[in-house]
């Protein structure tokens, strides 16, 4: 009472702030609480994305980094290939095909880990208040470990002498072992094993704040099992599905470690290719292209995700 | 009777086979962990034949010069970057945190989750660009630069969430008995908040312990981290070491996350009523 009239400005300004009050009237001094996050990410992530596109479009120099002089070669060079002799430019897909390999893995990955993750989100919210817990840290913990060592323990599992080569010799499945490794199939399967997590928690989020009641209204009219599925669950889960499925697609096309590992030296992904213009290749202005190529689909996907989800609302509104 | 009303509910809201793909996940996640486990106490040389039981790999580790010298990296890095990052995160949630609706907030949500939305190679070619275009030298100082920044998002959202879900009417109550602002923050705000602090400088600490394509790159020569020691040694061909230095990398994370879940859970006193 007293206070907001005759106490010092600051308790007002903080009084006003805790419960939102009508707009504009001054400048909330808690919002200068920003300035240290707005500086460092600033500064050590958003300057260096505009430093890689820059970088994009200059030359490069012999030993790594740039000369600062305009070309746009790094981009000619994604699609065709300059011949050293009379500087004619020929189509060349190989890069491309690199792009192409890194995106149909990162849907083949998202897919089934969306038929792996669904189930498995769907059964968790089903449960029981104490299993639900125990059961979402379960699937939680694998994302904190090391992503490194998380790769390694497929390798562990694929290899010649490995887990499943191991256990079907031992059955006397097959008396060779099967080579597994270095193929997009492994690659694929690591891609899965890294972040399958990522899918099942938006997806749980979700499916937890289902109606079930909805599921039973369903049946008492008679519908069955299929029918409630693709009509009440889905359609419902559509939010869910958007957000796991981008969760696993982003870090799936840009991945160093499933190509460098799981892949073998000739399977490359988008993202050992740009690793290796920065280290061995030294052509820090094609890596530099090659992230902007790689950060424009991220955008485009994104932005299509988006405009999906808007239209779902604008479904639901009516 | 209650309890057969629910019964037959949960199994008509099931469907068939969903549980046995969720026991199916569950195996997915945790056998390969578990055959890392396992076969680093082998005492055979081999990586997946089993020999016996034994320490011995993590003797030989422990008293590996290499591996110390990257350890010691590794927590230098990750104290300093968590310390740095909490504060800032801190700072940001207390900034958004209480339900304030200004414009921009929009794009400062972006801004703080941007470390987390972009693939982390180009969070570490970019990183590296820029410490090029600086002329900066690559060691242990870019190390914990490039750390900080991605360690932000990881410790704002437990505070945040935190933040949301406080009392808000014993702070109220502190300036309502003619608390300063500042009193009021430092004996009301800062206690309440302390487990969210605890658990985002947690989950920090893991990030910034886990973390190896951004450290590979910005690393200079002698800068390595622990993760940077072992993908040097897996390309030198894989040795029951490596299974022991990862059992105890893999350890470390669970315990701290682990803690900071119970951290999170046990502050959870003291929060808003649900309904109200």
């Amino acid at each position: 009472m007293t206070y907001s009239t005759s106490g010092s400005d600051s308790r007002m300004l903080n009084a006003r702030h805790l419960r939102p009050g009508p707009r504009g009237r001054s400048f909330p001094l808690s919002r200068l609480l920003m300035l240290p996050t707005i500086a460092v990410i600033g500064f050590f992530l958003v300057v260096p994305l505009g430093i890689i596109v820059t970088y994009s479009f200059l030359e490069p120099a012999t030993f790594g980094g740039v000369v600062w002089s305009f070309s746009p070669e790094a981009y000619i060079q994604f699609l065709f290939e300059r011949d050293i002799f009379d500087d004619t430019l020929a189509f060349n897909t190989a890069y491309l095909q690199i792009f192409l390999r890194s995106v149909s893995l990162a849907v083949a990955a998202t897919l089934v880990s969306l038929m792996i993750g669904f189930p498995t989100a769907y059964f968790i919210a089903t449960r029981p208040e104490r299993q639900k817990n125990i059961l979402i840290f379960l699937i939680t913990l694998p994302f904190w470990t090391n992503l490194l060592i998380r790769t390694f323990c497929v390798l562990l599992i694929l290899r010649d002498d490995g887990l499943i080569n191991t256990v079907l010799m031992g059955l006397h499945i097959y008396e060779k072992p099967v080579t597994y490794l270095y193929n997009n199939t492994a690659m694929a399967a690591g891609l899965v094993y890294s972040y399958l997590p990522f899918m099942i928690l938006p997806l749980y989020a979700n499916l937890e704040r289902l109606d079930k009641g909805l599921i039973e209204a369903a049946y008492d009219l008679y519908a069955k099992p299929w029918r409630v599925f693709t009509e009440v669950v889905l359609p419902h889960a559509r939010p869910g599905i958007i957000a796991g499925s981008l969760l696993v697609f982003v870090p799936s096309l840009g991945t160093f470690l499933v190509p460098d590992m799981l892949g073998g030296g000739g399977r490359l992904l988008i993202g050992n290719l740009i690793q290796l213009q920065f280290g061995s290749s030294r052509n820090w202005p094609f890596g530099a292209a090659l992230a902007v190529i790689l950060l424009a689909a991220i955008l485009l996907v994104l932005m299509l995700a988006a405009s999906r989800s808007r239209s779902v609302n604008v479904q639901g509104g009516h | 009777m209650a309890a057969q009303s629910t019964r037959s509910m949960r199994s008509l809201v099931s469907f068939r086979g969903f549980g046995a793909m969720a026991a199916l996940c569950l195996i997915i996640l945790y056998v390969p962990m578990a055959v890392l486990v396992t076969f680093s106490f082998n005492a055979n040389r081999a990586v997946t034949v089993w020999g016996g039981f034994s320490f011995q790999w993590y003797v030989k580790a422990a008293s590996n010069s290499g591996l110390q010298y990257a350890a010691w990296n590794s927590l230098t890095v990750a104290l300093i970057a968590t310390t740095l990052a909490t504060a800032i995160a801190t700072s940001a949630a207390l900034a958004t945190g209480r339900g304030q609706r200004f414009r921009g907030a929009q794009a400062f949500y972006a801004l703080v989750n941007l470390p987390l939305m972009l693939p982390e190679i180009i969070i570490a070619v970019g990183t590296l660009s820029f410490f090029a275009l600086l002329g900066m030298t690559l060691s242990l100082t870019t190390v914990i630069i490039a750390h900080t920044v991605f360690c932000i998002p990881f410790s704002y959202l437990p505070i945040r969430s935190r933040l949301e879900t406080m009392d808000r009417r014993l702070e109220e109550a502190a300036m309502d008995l003619y608390a300063t602002q500042w009193r009021a923050f430092r004996h009301v705000t800062m206690p309440l908040l302390m487990p969210g602090i605890m658990s985002g400088a947690m989950l920090a600490f893991v990030v910034s312990l886990d973390d190896f394509i951004i450290t590979a790159m910005v690393a200079g020569a002698g800068a390595g981290t622990l993760p940077v020691y072992v993908y040097t040694q897996l390309k030198q061909g894989v040795t029951p070491e490596i299974n022991a230095i990862s059992t105890v990398l893999l350890a470390v994370s669970i315990l701290l996350v682990a803690a900071s879940y119970f951290v999170a859970k046990a502050g959870s006193r003291y929060s808003r009523p649900a309904a109200s």
